[in-house]
């Protein structure tokens, strides 16, 4: 605590970050979760990127002549389809592919919004705490004692369909999330010996939550972000199912589910391949965030 | 001491629901879309529309139409649904008992297996059998009752057909109920095909709903339990000679249910929520189902119907919660 002696304010000792970058990567590689499920959540991204070069076919091309093919290996499948045909003929595969985009879009943008808003929430609330911490909480209560899923297609059905819908309809409900845990983390820190010092120095109380508490806080919100993604992806699924996402002219994995349900009885490959998707994403965000949590932890690491 | 707890447990979820509902009003006056303009006919004169919207209370300004709202609501009356044009607490009533039998058998399944995979996992926390607990209870977790009620539609639907993929009970199965408790009342009656039929019907749903819910609470009780194990008191009883299972039951479990409990009572209220999606996805004819139809209809009076028993079915279920917590925990009975 040399930089205690001096009033002066702060100033950062330049360091090469090389190092300290490489020797987070290796601590982060090293939790099996993290490396897993985030390779596959790379791969995701690879293909959503790629999407136009590695399609077979036109996501949107229609062949009549084509339609309800089974995928590769039952009978009646064709070559050039490995997932199969939908009932207007489209490929599968394809559309799979193309729904990526839509899917990674809004787990990112939608989660990285929520958090925007409950982490400035939740960290005003649990360091001023007093009257701002009273509204705060009163707005979260309030806010949770509704179904979000019920919000949510509300929320759309008022602000009108499409991606930005969706994502602005995710972050106004899932701000409560980063919210709750931020203020209470907030909280904890708040009692920690090293604020105290940042405070006996007279660094000014913001100064003290951006600089000193929010690093401390990061891998907590790091945790919460890879899980909000995962939300995000199944609440963009269910309304696209429900209708009320992108138009239809748009792959996504929920209007690809939501055409599989109707003719779940013709075309169960339709709704299987999305649904496999789905499955293996949230999977991979949830791992993803319990790994990062872990490995950045130091308290769980031991 | 448990009246006065209850007390000012009452008059904040009453100030909640108070926020609710004007969140609700201000969100579904500002919706861009006009009601009446989705029910009139093409052809309908100005005056036709100005008569449906004072028919409806749209005609006032935004605060009287809240009095007004308000108002009713004390009366018992909730006003017309738009898509249906029927009362919407007939409405209600008639489709509320389904979801109510759903989401208390899903809880009820919830309960037990999930309490059981916390015992099972807490009495062999040392073995493979834990740590097998431990995964796959890691993906239930992680998964949710979205993904797994389309996941059973398409397993146990269609590609090994063995259980009805939509509805509540099947027309051939003719129900002749008087209540529209379907499931208590066939049980009461000793109507076993009925029964078995609507039990049949609910096994998907109420899996979906339930597998999640089942998590938590194998999760937390099985930490909770674990800790409780540790304690002196326990370990005397083990000196005693008491079997592991016994030990579990009878030591451990009183001690671990008070936080099992709370966490229990707020993932219930997300199963209630779950419901909306569920219900579609297996055409039951409950009011989450009917939920999705009432917002993309613009139904105002429905919805309003709808999010106000969401709300009052939370606060219950909190207020449940909080007494059950208070049977089960004599120390917060002092405080």
């Amino acid at each position: 605590m040399d930089e205690a002696v001096s009033l002066a304010p702060p100033t950062k000792a330049v360091q090469s970050h090389s190092p300290r970058w490489r020797r987070q990567l290796k601590v982060l590689m090293s939790e099996p979760k993290v490396a897993g499920a985030g390779g596959f959540i790379l791969l995701l991204a690879l293909v959503a990127l790629l999407a136009p070069l590695i399609s077979p076919h036109d996501p949107l091309d229609q062949d009549l002549m084509l339609s309800a093919l089974p995928p590769a290996g039952f009978d009646g499948a064709e070559r050039g389809h490995l997932l199969g045909t939908d009932n207007l003929g489209r490929d599968v595969l394809s559309r799979l592919i193309f729904g990526t985009r839509i899917t990674l879009i809004v787990a990112v943008v939608a989660a990285g919004l929520a958090a925007l808003i409950g982490t400035t929430l939740g960290l005003l609330a649990g360091w001023y705490r007093g009257l701002v911490d009273g509204s705060i909480s009163r707005l979260v209560e309030i806010w949770m004692s509704f179904p979000p899923v019920l919000l949510s297609i509300l929320l759309v059905a008022v602000i009108g369909s499409g991606v930005t819908s969706v994502i602005a309809a995710i972050a106004i409900i899932d701000w409560t999330r980063f919210c709750r845990v931020i203020r209470a983390e907030t909280m904890a820190q708040a009692q920690q010996d090293y604020v105290l010092a940042a405070r006996a120095v007279g660094y000014p109380r913001l100064y003290i939550l951006l600089r000193e508490i929010l690093p401390n806080i990061m891998p907590v919100l790091l945790a919460l972000v890879s899980l909000e993604m995962g939300i995000a992806v199944i609440v963009e699924g269910i309304l696209s199912f429900v209708g009320l996402s992108v138009s239809s002219d748009t792959p996504t994995w929920g209007g690809m589910i939501a055409e599989g349900r109707q003719y779940i009885h013709q075309t169960w490959w339709v709704l299987a391949a999305p649904l496999a998707a789905l499955f293996a994403t949230v999977l991979c965000f949830n791992q993803l965030g319990e790994g990062l949590r872990r490995a950045l932890d130091p308290v769980l690491r031991r | 001491m448990i009246a006065m707890a209850l007390l000012k447990r009452l008059t904040t979820t009453a100030g909640t629901l108070a926020g609710v509902a004007v969140v609700v009003f201000v969100l579904l006056r500002i919706v861009p879309g006009d009601p009446v303009a989705m029910m009139i006919s093409p052809g309908a004169s100005a005056s036709d529309i100005a008569v449906l919207r004072a028919h409806y209370g749209l005609d006032g300004s935004l605060l009287s139409q809240f009095g007004l709202w308000l108002q009713s609501i004390f009366h018992g009356d909730l006003g017309v649904s738009i898509s249906l044009r029927r009362n919407v607490l007939e409405v209600l009533l008639e489709r509320l008992p389904a979801t109510l039998e759903l989401c208390i058998a899903a809880l009820e399944f919830a309960v037990l297996f999930g309490g059981t995979v916390a015992v099972v996992g807490t009495i062999w926390r040392n073995s493979w059998v834990g740590e097998l607990i431990d995964a796959v209870n890691g993906l239930l977790l992680a998964v949710p009752d979205f993904v797994w009620a389309l996941a059973f539609a398409l397993f146990f639907g269609v590609l090994w057909p063995v259980l009805p993929l939509s509805g509540r009970l099947d027309p051939s199965a003719g129900s002749g109920m008087v209540t529209p408790f379907f499931w208590a009342e066939s049980l009461l009656r000793l109507r076993f095909d009925v029964f078995a039929d609507l039990s049949r019907h609910l096994v998907m749903p109420v899996l979906a709903l339930s597998l999640p819910l089942a998590a938590v609470i194998a999760r937390v009780l099985k930490d909770a339990l674990i800790e409780a194990m540790a304690q002196d008191y326990v370990l005397l009883a083990q000196l005693k000679g008491m079997s592991r299972l016994r030990l579990v039951l009878q030591e451990a479990l009183s001690n671990a249910i008070g936080p099992t409990l709370a966490l229990t009572g707020v993932q219930f209220t997300f199963l209630v929520g779950g419901t909306v999606i569920t219900e579609r996805i297996f055409a039951y004819p409950g009011i989450g189902n009917m939920a999705i139809d009432a917002v993309i209809n613009r139904d105002l009076p429905l919805i309003q119907g709808l999010v106000l028993v969401f709300a009052v079915i939370f606060i219950a279920v909190n207020m449940l919660v909080d007494l059950l917590q208070l049977v089960f925990n004599p120390r917060l009975r002092h405080g």
